[in-house]
């Protein structure tokens, strides 16, 4: 995937006002099967994975025994005994480590790391089902926001699956590995527009996703990066770092991931000092000039006497400081 | 695209325009592309000195920050506000209406032909 095809405001707007492509197919994809399937991730992830019903999918977290996080994830569920676990490009051997140890103790399993295999192409924006509609045998409007079916695009028998990581509704299309540039380039055909890394991130960042090695890594535990509804502590089964989890949970966890606005056009980007008078009270993880809304917005962790929604804070810019004030996330929202 | 050969540049990926005893900067088309969409340009002020590969100015693009390095000593007499109001400019017409600065040097160090940067940014 290339950081940008055109430019970055023109593939981020795009996406925003019309439609486009992102060529993701360098994220994992590990199919989990067997009759214990089910058990097994619910073991192995601190979500219920044997609550999703069949065709439905969930965002989903998978943690180290310190409660902290190893990755952040989706899970798909095919069908009964299957199950398709899609993680980040970056995290594929470790996540696919883990669930392999962990499937050890679980019996009969398979874990299989198919990410060679396939191809996976990001529609996103509020044309993008329309436009998609137009190439593919399956009806789209069946299919409800976070699910997944089988289809074909373009003639190609591909998993449809309503998710994405831009804030806007859409589908990512999983195809074999082989068929990539013959459905990206239908997909170029239909008038979406091919984007690139820089857009993908600005977009994920208006729509306050973390993204792992910058919200979330392994000195990290879910409360602080404010996905502490992800993990189902409330349920019976033990799961791999569910003792420490539970104990985190009970604590005030410092510092705490915030979103962050300021004004003007000057950005406040990853690794930015963020300070309380003269005190460094946290650290920016991600920012940008929000290409939609024309003004600073970052994402960051500061201590926890620092993050009530309404407070306010500097970013040391290059030695330039800039007045930031504590908001809630999402930066941006689609009108529905 | 190709860079104009009545221009001079440096391998920090300015080019500068002689004319008397003033020097015109701005960011070549290379470092443009590279940058991104720029969103954003701080420039020194007017009456400030430069001196030569001190960093001067930054331009801000939507993923990164390119820093404006002085190619020469001097002073700087204009600076370019429609690129400050409009930082787009600088992707737009980065050898025309995207200058940067306009310097009264005092020195003219040895600064590379357009083949030299040509050589060195693989194009040509």
């Amino acid at each position: 995937m290339p950081v940008r095809y055109t430019s970055d405001l023109a593939e981020h707007e795009a996406v925003r006002t019309n439609a486009g492509v992102f060529d993701i197919s360098h994220m994992a994809e590990i199919f989990v099967s067997g009759p214990q399937a089910a058990t097994f991730l619910d073991y192995a992830l601190v979500i219920q994975s044997s609550a999703i019903a069949i065709g439905k999918a969930k965002y989903a977290l998978i943690c180290n025994a310190q409660g902290h996080i190893i990755d952040d994830l989706i899970v798909y569920r095919l069908a009964e005994d299957q199950f398709l676990v899609i993680a980040n490009a970056g995290n594929r051997e470790p996540v696919v480590s883990a669930l392999k140890e962990r499937a050890v103790f679980q019996g009969f399993v398979g874990v299989e790391d198919r990410s060679d295999d396939f191809a996976l192409l990001a529609v996103q924006g509020p044309n993008a089902v329309a436009l998609l509609q137009k190439i593919t045998d399956k009806d789209l409007s069946t299919l409800s926001y976070y699910s997944i079916d089988e289809g074909t695009v373009d003639g190609v028998a591909s998993y449809l699956c309503r998710t994405g990581y831009t804030g806007e509704d859409g589908f990512e299309v999983l195809i074999p590995a082989d068929k990539a540039v013959q459905v990206f380039n239908a997909l170029i055909e239909l008038g979406i527009q091919p984007c690139g890394l820089a857009a993908r991130d600005t977009l994920r960042l208006e729509a306050g996703m973390p993204l792992y090695g910058h919200e979330l890594n392994l000195n990290i535990n879910p409360y602080q990066a404010g996905l502490g509804r992800v993990v189902k502590l409330e349920r019976d089964e033990d799961f791999v770092g569910k003792s420490a989890l539970a104990e985190l949970a009970k604590q005030e966890v410092s510092p705490v991931l915030v979103g962050l606005v300021g004004t003007g056009k000057r950005a406040a980007r990853a690794e930015y000092p963020i300070l309380s008078g003269e005190n460094q009270i946290g650290e920016v993880t991600s920012g940008a000039l929000s290409p939609t809304l024309g003004y600073p917005v970052a994402m960051g962790y500061v201590a926890k006497e620092f993050a009530q929604i309404g407070d306010e804070v500097e970013v040391d810019i290059r030695g330039t400081r800039l007045a930031m004030t504590v908001v809630k996330l999402p930066f941006y929202k689609r009108s529905k | 695209m190709s860079n104009p050969t009545n221009l001079h540049y440096t391998k920090e990926h300015e080019w500068v325009a002689i004319e008397g005893d003033v020097a015109t900067i701005g960011i070549t088309a290379y470092a443009a592309e590279k940058l991104g969409d720029v969103v954003f340009v701080d420039l020194p002020k007017v009456g400030s000195s430069t001196t030569y590969m001190k960093i001067c100015g930054e331009i801000e693009s939507t993923k990164s920050v390119g820093e404006l390095y002085a190619p020469l000593d001097g002073e700087v007499i204009e600076t370019n506000s429609a690129v400050v109001d409009a930082p787009e400019t600088v992707n737009a017409d980065p050898f025309g209406n995207g200058w940067l600065i306009k310097v009264r040097f005092t020195s003219l160090p040895q600064l590379l032909t357009a083949a030299e940067y040509d050589a060195l940014t693989g194009e040509g």
